[in-house]
């Protein structure tokens, strides 16, 4: 009935690229020629791609267009008016310390704003249906719905799993749904709209460095606009005066001024975040602090040690994105989300060379 | 006893998808990646226990090689930091090294251990590492099948 033609799968033929299978005489070729959709173009969070899905911010993207543009005019007013000053009076590595703060900071910012969070892809259908079949069975037969938590014991500690009915599946721990996003994220700390994303496992160290650099920055640029104007002042010339040569070091002086303390701050309660092995969210929502239940609770991520802590947050190895946003299609019509039920008749359609195709496609999108 | 399949066409030829099995994570040591060895009850006639549960601990052990906190890790995370993270633009992270030969082993055991009793293990990276999803296949009888039907002959004995 099918004319399906018989080959032996090479294992050492996967992932080359000459190895692409030309189409099957079928109805299927029209389909493999036109351009094939990538993951990203179906993806069924709130999200935004730009570069074919290299790059992805949320859809709001908050205030990250103001963020960049406080940094950059702060830093350019900075470069151009105080630093020849400086140069000429004190010494020539405050524009050299100044520009590698400052890249360091703008590098930071977009590493976190267009990385991947660390968002869990939704469940597949008949995962979906095999945990509903699981929540089903385990619970009595009642009129109420069965209560959707599954416990754990993580480090002799009991810690409850939610069922995400937008995701479809149990959240693993640590795991938050981000309204916003609509995306479950993995180690949610929080949804920042300075940077326009989720704050998670995959870009919280960028966001780390992100703070503490800028804490810096902002500290360092208020700290030498302060000296240009003292200098400046001295020689009886007065305050005022100083003002009135350098009006663009009075507006650095006041973004600098408001902004140090809540930068500052923020850096803080991260660094204490950071050396605790927590989140904002377990922090604000008391957690592990003994607040919720009578029971002592700790923390069963922590390694008791702070710079235990701070390597494993920090300097952990970088877990891959796990949504394969420029991995290919299918080339079927139906949407992921039904993509195994109508999986198997398709492949049976088309020629052997399907799941040497499949897993080609994954390969290639794991190094793409 | 099990359905006898000589490779992975043959599975997708002459047979079709029963059910899925779920592998879930085992969240006792907290957020590592790591799969329960519970046998399920699903696979009881299809595999035998031992191979099962040795292919799920070596795919723990990768995944423990892949996150493990260590000189290594460190070496890549200050170096990472002091490049302003420029690096992992030209780099391949271990973990993505790790990936690279977890894949080569399920595709290794699929086609050795699991295609010839008519299951095949899904990447649990396509699954986002929560499940490892194992398909398994009931053959379909030797009426409409037109190539592969030299595995159907054993597969009647079940």
């Amino acid at each position: 009935m099918k004319n399906c033609e018989y080959r032996q799968i090479e294992p050492q033929g996967l992932g080359t690229p000459n190895a692409a299978p030309p189409p099957p005489a079928g109805a299927n070729d029209a389909d493999t020629r036109a351009k094939r959709r990538r993951k990203w173009e179906v993806f069924p969070g709130k999200n935004r791609f730009y570069c074919d899905g290299r790059i992805m911010v949320a859809r709001q993207s908050g205030v990250l267009p103001l963020t960049l543009g406080l940094i950059v005019l702060t830093s350019c007013l900075f470069f151009v008016f105080d630093c020849p000053f400086l140069v000429e009076h004190v010494t020539s590595c405050i524009p050299a310390i100044g520009g590698a703060l400052f890249a360091f900071v703008i590098i930071s910012l977009l590493q976190t704003s267009f990385r991947d969070p660390g968002i869990l892809p939704r469940a597949t259908a008949d995962e979906a249906a095999y945990t509903e079949k699981q929540i089903d069975d385990s619970a009595s037969s009642s009129y109420r719905p069965p209560p959707r938590t599954l416990e754990v014991i993580i480090n002799q500690q009991v810690v409850k799993l939610k069922y995400c009915f937008t995701c479809k599946m149990f959240r693993p721990p640590r795991t938050s749904h981000c309204s916003l996003c609509d995306n479950c994220v993995e180690r949610f700390d929080h949804h920042c709209p300075w940077v326009g994303n989720c704050v998670g496992k995959r870009n919280y160290r960028f966001f780390y460095a992100f703070i503490v650099s800028l804490s810096f920055l902002t500290a360092f640029i208020f700290g030498c606009v302060t000296t240009h104007l003292t200098l400046r002042s001295q020689g009886g010339k007065g305050l005022i005066t100083a003002v009135q040569e350098s009006p663009a070091s009075a507006l650095e002086l006041i973004v600098c001024f408001f902004s140090v303390w809540s930068i500052l701050g923020l850096s803080g309660f991260h660094t204490y975040l950071v050396a605790s092995n927590l989140t904002t969210n377990e922090d604000i929502k008391g957690s592990w602090s003994g607040n919720s239940g009578v029971q002592n609770t700790v923390n069963p991520y922590s390694y008791n040690n702070i710079f235990a802590n701070c390597c494993a947050v920090l300097c952990a190895p970088l877990p891959p994105s796990l949504i394969d946003r420029r991995g290919f299609l299918p080339t079927q019509e139906s949407p992921p989300a039904a993509q195994p039920q109508v999986e198997l008749p398709v492949f049976v359609g088309k020629s052997d060379l399907t799941v040497e195709d499949t897993c080609q496609d994954f390969a290639l999108s794991c190094t793409g | 006893m099990a359905t006898e399949f000589h490779n992975l066409q043959e599975l997708r030829h002459s047979a079709s998808l029963a059910t899925k099995v779920f592998i879930q994570r085992d969240y006792t040591e907290g957020t590592v990646c790591k799969f329960q060895t519970k046998f399920p009850a699903e696979l009881d006639s299809r595999i035998e226990r031992s191979l099962f549960e040795d292919t799920v601990k070596t795919l723990n052990n990768y995944y423990a090689e892949a996150e493990k906190i260590g000189g290594q890790s460190y070496l890549e995370g200050c170096l990472a930091c002091a490049t302003a993270y420029v690096i992992f633009l030209c780099m391949e992270t271990r973990y993505e090294k790790v990936l690279k030969k977890i894949s080569k082993y399920i595709q290794e055991q699929n086609e050795k251990i699991y295609a010839p009793r008519g299951l095949l293990i899904t990447d649990p990276i396509e699954r986002g590492m929560r499940v490892i999803e194992i398909s398994v296949f009931e053959d379909r009888g030797s009426s409409g099948s037109s190539s592969g039907s030299s595995s159907t002959s054993s597969s009647s004995g079940r």
